[in-house]
């Protein structure tokens, strides 16, 4: 199994339901959140493109963050979701350091906080909150080792990008352009 | 022109618009740790090579030093954590890939051995020292004998110490200007050279402080070589790199790194132990404080900037 999200940057309107969805769902403290979006602006006026991606943790397939872990608490579990074991976790930081999206956030409790991909959703044959609020359904997600999944019916009809595949981390958050 | 506004969501001061996660904790450590590890290599070298007696200070008195500044720099680490009473995990875990890990692992050895180092040698600050209960003086005599294998264990582990704060750092390639493998020896040869210089301050031997300057004088050339070295490589790599570099080329660190660590830190005491070794009578305390100076403020430009450095995607 290998979970993956697909964002269509093309549909997207940047209406930031899913960080809201996320915020309430995962009840992230004020101030910090899970996933956002980047409205990407190129060109000189009058010729402007805009990109608007709805951001999160990529779950890399060669994760950089569980790499430098130094307790384990950063793995990766069931689908290749990369997670942290709460009480695991010492709060050093190495991780949001290690990390080139920036998807990590210290929680105030002292642990290092992340998105989950809404895990404890997908247990129940539900959808990531974020997915499932999208008001343009602009996010697929589901298993790319599934043939049938929305994830990978999309990928393979659309042309896609993930972001700084140099980073060499493999990730699996894919825009569809 | 290409412009990236976040709409939404990550309106996170310790990562907008750049990554605050390690303050003046993790640099202070690095330069305490690197110091500590130069401190006990050398002791160890010369113990080991049998050059006790000529060079009494650097092997008997500086490692006095090395358990302040270990513990100094566990406190700050300690304090750095933010889930503090967890810090156990990091010794109920070994992960190879992990610089930390590592990182936790040799300080477990290595600040237990430079106690007994200095437990060895504590006649030498204390002449009157009385151990009081026998098995105390069983424990010294136990690991009198073996002085030669404690010597060896305290070297091997003082290098992967010294090396290790600079692979913490390259290991992130998140962070173009750490991501560089040249920091490892950068950091080993920085710290070195602050250890040699804490024998320069404390020796009262002239044949011995001139000795030390010397070390001191390859050291500033090797670290020097290791820069250029440093932003040759920046330069010819990625265009995230080569940012990365202009960060200390005109950009927002220039002055800091050149003045303090470069001219003040390294090429200024070069010239004062050059002069020192030649005819002039210079008051050593001047070199050696600005090498120790230099020392701190490489680990504590090195650790902020490359918080700035960053991917553009």
């Amino acid at each position: 199994m290998r979970y993956a999200m697909a964002v269509d940057t093309r549909k997207c309107v940047g209406c930031s339901d899913c960080v809201v969805a996320c915020q309430t769902e995962n009840n992230v403290p004020i101030g910090f959140c899970r996933d956002w979006v980047v409205e990407v602006m190129d060109g000189t006026y009058p010729q402007l493109e805009v990109e608007i991606r709805s951001e999160r943790c990529n779950h890399c397939v060669n994760a950089p963050c569980v790499r430098c872990c130094p307790t384990g608490a950063s793995h990766i579990a069931d689908g290749g979701i990369v997670l942290v074991e709460h009480s695991d976790c010492i709060g050093c930081g190495a991780c949001m350091a290690s990390c080139p999206y920036d998807a990590r956030y210290p929680h105030p409790s002292g642990y290092v906080d992340k998105c989950t991909f809404c895990a404890h959703r997908l247990k129940n044959g539900m959808l990531p909150a974020c997915v499932d609020v999208c008001p343009t359904k602009c996010l697929y997600f589901g298993d790319l080792d599934d043939p049938h999944s929305d994830v990978s019916l999309v990928l393979k009809k659309r042309k896609s990008k993930t972001l700084i595949p140099e980073a060499g981390t493999g990730p699996q958050l894919y825009f569809l352009i | 022109m290409k412009e990236e506004i976040i709409v939404s969501g990550r309106m996170n001061q310790l990562i907008d618009p750049h990554l605050h996660i390690w303050h003046w904790q993790i640099s202070l450590y690095l330069f305490l740790g690197g110091m500590a590890a130069g401190i006990l290599a050398i002791a160890a070298l010369y113990y080991i090579r049998g050059r006790e007696k000529d060079y009494k200070t650097a092997v008997r008195i500086t490692p006095f030093l090395a358990p302040l500044l270990l513990v100094f720099g566990l406190i700050a680490l300690f304090i750095d954590l933010r889930h503090k009473l967890f810090f156990w995990q990091l010794y109920t875990n070994i992960k190879l890939q992990s610089p930390m890990s590592w990182g936790a692992w040799t300080l477990m050895v290595i600040t237990p051995v430079s106690f007994i180092w200095c437990a060895l040698h504590i006649k030498e600050i204390f002449p009157k020292w009385d151990w009081k209960f026998k098995w105390l003086y069983d424990l010294e005599a136990f690991f009198s004998k073996y002085k030669k294998i404690l010597a060896w264990v305290m070297l091997i582990y003082a290098i992967i110490l010294g090396i290790y704060t600079g692979i913490l750092l390259s290991a992130f390639n998140a962070r173009p200007l750490w991501n560089t493998s040249i920091l490892g020896p950068l950091f080993l040869a920085s710290g070195l050279s602050a250890g040699a210089a804490a024998t320069l301050l404390l020796s009262k031997d002239a044949k011995e402080r001139k000795q030390f300057a010397r070390i001191d004088l390859v050291l500033i050339g090797i670290e020097l070589f290791l820069i250029i070295h440093m932003f040759m490589g920046f330069l010819a790599s990625t265009q995230v790199q080569i940012e990365a570099a202009q960060m200390f080329l005109g950009g927002p660190y220039t002055m800091s790194f050149w003045i303090f660590v470069v001219m003040l830190g390294m090429l200024i005491p070069a010239l004062l132990e050059i002069m020192e070794l030649g005819k002039f009578h210079i008051p050593v305390m001047i070199p050696a404080v600005l090498v120790i100076f230099g020392s701190l403020m490489l680990r504590f430009i090195i650790v902020y900037a490359g918080q700035v450095s960053r991917w553009l995607y």
